[in-house]
């Protein structure tokens, strides 16, 4: 692994102007991206995982939604700086995305190829003629049966585990440096579901691409993450290599969800069951936003919001509990 | 796809059915033809010979069947008003009305489309507005006072342009501007709020997020599924061009069939209006059924169904 991180995120502040008030939505959130790393983002919904992850597209839902702070550098360039058109370049080509709903990312009244064919032709410079061999050899990359074949197939013709694979294949046409896979909630099966993250990590390992894996289940972390961080209504909780996270976790909150996990080597689905609900992102307390749930908060939790508090070799948390050690 | 086009053919052709009927009861029940051709003068004789001779003494059902193999036939009757042959008279009139009702359709289309996807991509701003106050006007304005308005000022203040009658290209802008209106307006409205939808959608996000540029997320990715309710909405549209062509060539003097079909109901000529009646009919068939399968063309999940 080289030493400069492909993507350094800092206090990233991602905020939704409404009717009602200022919606928080990612407040703060840093962490570092290694080239051919794979960090896993876990929490709760509404947590704010998605947000963060089309911040780094330049894709915040307008008009609404606005990066209002914070860095996201991409080998060494600020994208919160560049403009829309600057963004688009880097789009597909250096940073993408597959979205939280696969299943509807296709559009309906376009073939698949023609869907596949178009990205190759935005993101690589092939010459006309081989466009089509270039999609087919992508189809044929995600492991989709005679790709020739299915070309001419609108998405309603395939089946939502092919449809995913193809979304996939799309992806990673550019080559991107940085991948980030937005995890299905509702979630296909889950024998499928494991072969297409599996398919994922082996694409990794033949471009060398990061990843950045959005998931509620620790299942998923604990079998193709490197390092995970874990956040908690707009904020990050922890952040930590994967066995520290699961032999030591340091925040309360990283704690109480490895309890609601029975067994981590097992597959698990969505899962945590911890009392309370998270705060309201437009009507966050002062302090520490875990704390009306927290079964350790004592005086200092009310008064501000934690420091990030290294634990470890590049353990981190957000916890005034840990200050003191 | 054969199967969709054989059902939406069957029932085209029983709507056609069910408007000759329509037309042909309705001839009967608004007086007796016989005696309404005869005139004041005739007598009981008379009277009975004419029955014979139209063959008004036949049961009902007969007389319909008789009359629907003549209209098939492309036979419907010579009026007594004018002693031509129906048929002759509507095709003279026809090609006037289907002029003016395509230029309108064009208009609506080249105008309405652009508007209405300005006015979502670009919302909340000056296209935005300018585009729903066109559409709110376009309900709220009755197209006759449209019209008047439009001929006042292009036609008696302004002077720039003719407002009656058929001739050039400068003839056909008043007319055809007004019919459009109010579908128009529909398809701005329409346009923009499925162009919010579509913009919504997954497949939209995913376009950008895999790079494509802007032009190509909205005209490609969101317009082609945004027309869609769209198409459906316009073909009504043009079916109801037709209606709305009685007024418009009224006011604007135009020597199309919805004049004609006026004429017919003031003169009680039925011949005329069972043809002007009964071709708006199949014009209305037609459209529709073109529409259908434009629809599905553009549509693959009902093409494929
Ligand atoms: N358009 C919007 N306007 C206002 N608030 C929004 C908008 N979009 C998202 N949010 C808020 O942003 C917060 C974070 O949403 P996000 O989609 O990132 O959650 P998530 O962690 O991805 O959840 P999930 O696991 O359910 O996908 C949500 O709580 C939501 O209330
Ligand atoms: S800061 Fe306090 S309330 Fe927050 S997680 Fe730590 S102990 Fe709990
Ligand atoms: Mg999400």
């Amino acid at each position: 692994m080289a030493d400069t991180p492909v993507l350094d995120v800092q206090d990233l502040k991602t905020h939704f102007f409404t009717r009602t008030g200022v919606v928080k939505a990612v407040d703060g959130v840093s962490f570092t991206l290694m080239p051919g790393e794979t960090l896993g983002i876990v929490g709760e919904s509404g947590s704010g995982k998605s947000m963060t992850a089309l911040s780094l597209m330049g894709l915040v839902p307008q008009p609404a939604g606005r990066i209002v702070g914070g860095k996201i550098l991409f080998q060494g360039e600020d994208l919160v700086q560049k403009t829309q058109s600057e963004m688009q370049a880097i789009r597909g080509r250096e940073i993408c995305m597959i979205l939280q709903d696969p299943m509807t990312s296709l559009n309906p009244v376009f073939t698949v190829g023609n869907q596949v064919v178009e990205t190759v032709r935005q993101v690589k410079e092939a010459s006309r003629f081989s466009l089509k061999d270039r999609a087919i050899e992508l189809l044929q990359k995600v492991k989709i049966a005679s790709p020739e074949d299915r070309m001419s197939n609108y998405p309603h013709q395939m089946s939502g585990g092919m449809r995913q694979r193809v979304v996939g294949s799309i992806a990673i046409a550019g080559s991107p440096k940085v991948l980030i896979a937005d995890e299905a909630t509702t979630s296909l099966d889950a024998t499928i579901q494991y072969q297409y993250l599996a398919l994922l990590k082996e694409l990794q390992a033949d471009t060398g691409m990061s990843i950045i894996f959005i998931t509620h289940d620790f299942g998923i972390v604990a079998k193709m993450c490197d390092r995970v961080a874990v956040m908690y209504a707009g904020r990050m909780a922890e952040i930590a290599d994967v066995r520290d996270l699961f032999n030591h976790p340091a925040h309360p909150y990283t704690e109480a969800l490895m309890r609601s996990v029975p067994n981590v080597d097992e597959e698990v689905e969505y899962l945590y069951s911890i009392e309370g609900q998270p705060p309201a992102l437009d009507n966050l307390p002062p302090g520490c936003t875990f704390a009306p749930r927290c079964p350790y908060v004592f005086d200092r939790c009310n008064e501000a919001f934690p420091d990030l508090i290294q634990v470890g070799d590049g353990h981190s948390a957000t916890c005034w509990k840990l200050a003191g050690k | 796809m054969q199967r969709y086009i054989l059902v939406r053919l069957t029932q085209g052709v029983i709507t056609l059915l069910v408007l000759s009927m329509a037309v042909f009861v309705s001839s009967h029940l608004t007086g007796d033809p016989a005696l309404y051709l005869l005139g004041a003068e005739g007598t009981q004789e008379d009277y009975e010979q004419l029955k014979k001779n139209i063959g008004l003494d036949k049961p009902l059902p007969v007389q319909y069947l008789v009359f629907l193999g003549n209209v098939v036939r492309g036979d419907f009757g010579t009026s007594p008003i004018t002693g031509q042959s129906a048929r002759d008279t509507l095709m003279e009139r026809l090609p006037a009305t289907l002029e003016l009702a395509g230029a309108a359709f064009l208009l609506t289309l080249i105008v309405g489309i652009p508007l209405g996807v300005l006015s979502a991509v670009k919302r909340d701003t000056i296209f935005d507005h300018i585009g729903k106050f066109f559409a709110v006007l376009g309900i709220a304005a009755p197209s006759f006072w449209v019209a008047i308005m439009l001929i006042l000022l292009f036609g008696a203040i302004l002077g720039w342009l003719p407002t009656f009658g058929r001739g050039g290209i400068d003839h056909y802008i008043l007319p055809a501007f007004v019919l459009s209106w109010g579908g128009m307006a529909g398809i701005v409205r329409l346009v923009r709020s499925s162009m919010l939808d579509v913009l919504d959608t997954e497949y939209v996000k995913f376009a950008r997020v895999k790079g494509l540029p802007e032009r190509m997320v909205i005209y490609k990715h969101a317009l082609k599924n945004a027309v869609i309710p769209a198409l459906t909405f316009s073909g009504l549209t043009l079916a109801g061009l037709l209606n709305g062509s009685v007024a418009i060539e009224v006011v604007f003097a135009w020597p199309g069939i919805g004049r004609l079909l006026l004429q017919g109901i003031n003169q009680r000529d039925f011949p005329i209006i069972q043809a002007t009646v009964l071709a708006a009919g199949l014009f209305y068939v037609v459209v529709s059924l073109v529409v259908d399968i434009l629809y599905a063309y553009v549509n693959p999940r009902i093409r494929y169904e």
